[in-house]
């Protein structure tokens, strides 16, 4: 059986001083890409990565209906993230807030993320862009993936230290 | 007077159990050293310790504020010594991955609709 051929890395960019934006094709149509992020069930299925396993996944999918997720991250931490609907156009675009539950006060600089679809041939690029609260929020984001993955991913680094050496 | 820090240091800085604790502690914002204290559950001549290091390498940032020396991440500077997009993008690029194998039973399951074993 052949290998399942993925459609390519996420391409991360940071348009502006606020912002993250991730750009990533799929090899399905846009209504299936749609039900993959917006059903419950499905999403467990992908959003922890390989950080550990969706302990909540609740999406109530109407403009001003909430959604919550939450990951048991490998340590034994819990990690959650939760926001609120904004914009809804099925297979198309979906406005929403995001709060990382992990810090103080996590609605006061909750993110608003565009999500937009667009499909050709039978193929859709997804386009998220993270808009944060100010530059320093965004370079947080950004500085605790990178922990996440110095902590998961401590070998590749050092070769990458060994490299730089 | 002291040579300037280098990456290599940098990355050993952070590479430090203790002092990745502190630097998760300043993801969620700017911190006074008795919080950091409290968050790391060690004595403060340690965790001064670990901060004068993250501050050599630039990893993080100290201003003062009455009588309160208040820590933050230095981001720019953590920028080019981890290439820290980079790791935010595998995050990404693993979960989506994910949601690629998703994908592939969704189609399969809307072109068969029971028989759909012919072309995976």
């Amino acid at each position: 059986m052949e290998a399942m051929t993925h459609s390519g890395k996420a391409e991360v960019t940071l348009p502006a001083d606020d912002q993250i934006k991730v750009v990533r094709e799929f090899d399905a149509p846009a209504n299936l890409v749609y039900r993959a992020v917006t059903e419950p069930e499905l999403v467990e299925r992908w959003w922890g990565a390989q950080r550990g396993a969706m302990t909540v996944a609740e999406i109530d999918l109407r403009v001003g209906g909430k959604w919550r997720y939450v990951m048991d991250a490998s340590n034994g931490q819990e990690v959650g993230f939760h926001g609120e609907f904004r914009e809804i156009v099925p297979n198309e675009r979906i406005v929403q807030t995001e709060a990382y539950e992990g810090i103080p006060n996590p609605d006061e600089s909750a993110n608003v993320n565009t999500m937009t679809l667009v499909e050709a041939d039978g193929r859709t690029t997804m386009e998220v862009l993270i808009q944060c609260v100010n530059k320093e929020s965004r370079d947080m984001q950004i500085a605790s993936g990178m922990e996440e993955g110095m902590q998961e991913s401590y070998d590749d680094l050092e070769d990458v230290a060994k490299s730089l050496a | 007077m002291a040579r300037a820090a280098t990456t290599a240091d940098a990355f050993n800085a952070v590479a430090e159990p203790r002092r990745r604790q502190i630097l998760d502690a300043l993801a969620g914002g700017e911190l006074p050293v008795n919080r950091i204290v409290a968050v790391l559950g060690l004595g403060q001549p340690q965790v001064s310790k670990h901060l004068r290091v993250l501050r050599e390498v630039g990893a993080v940032e100290v201003r003062s504020e009455g009588r309160q020396r208040l820590y933050r991440l230095n981001g720019e500077a953590l920028k080019p010594i981890h290439d820290w997009v980079k790791e935010y993008e595998r995050t990404w690029t693993e979960r989506l991955e994910r949601m690629d194998e998703v994908l592939e039973e969704l189609k399969s399951k809307e072109q068969g609709d029971g028989s759909d074993d012919s072309q995976r």
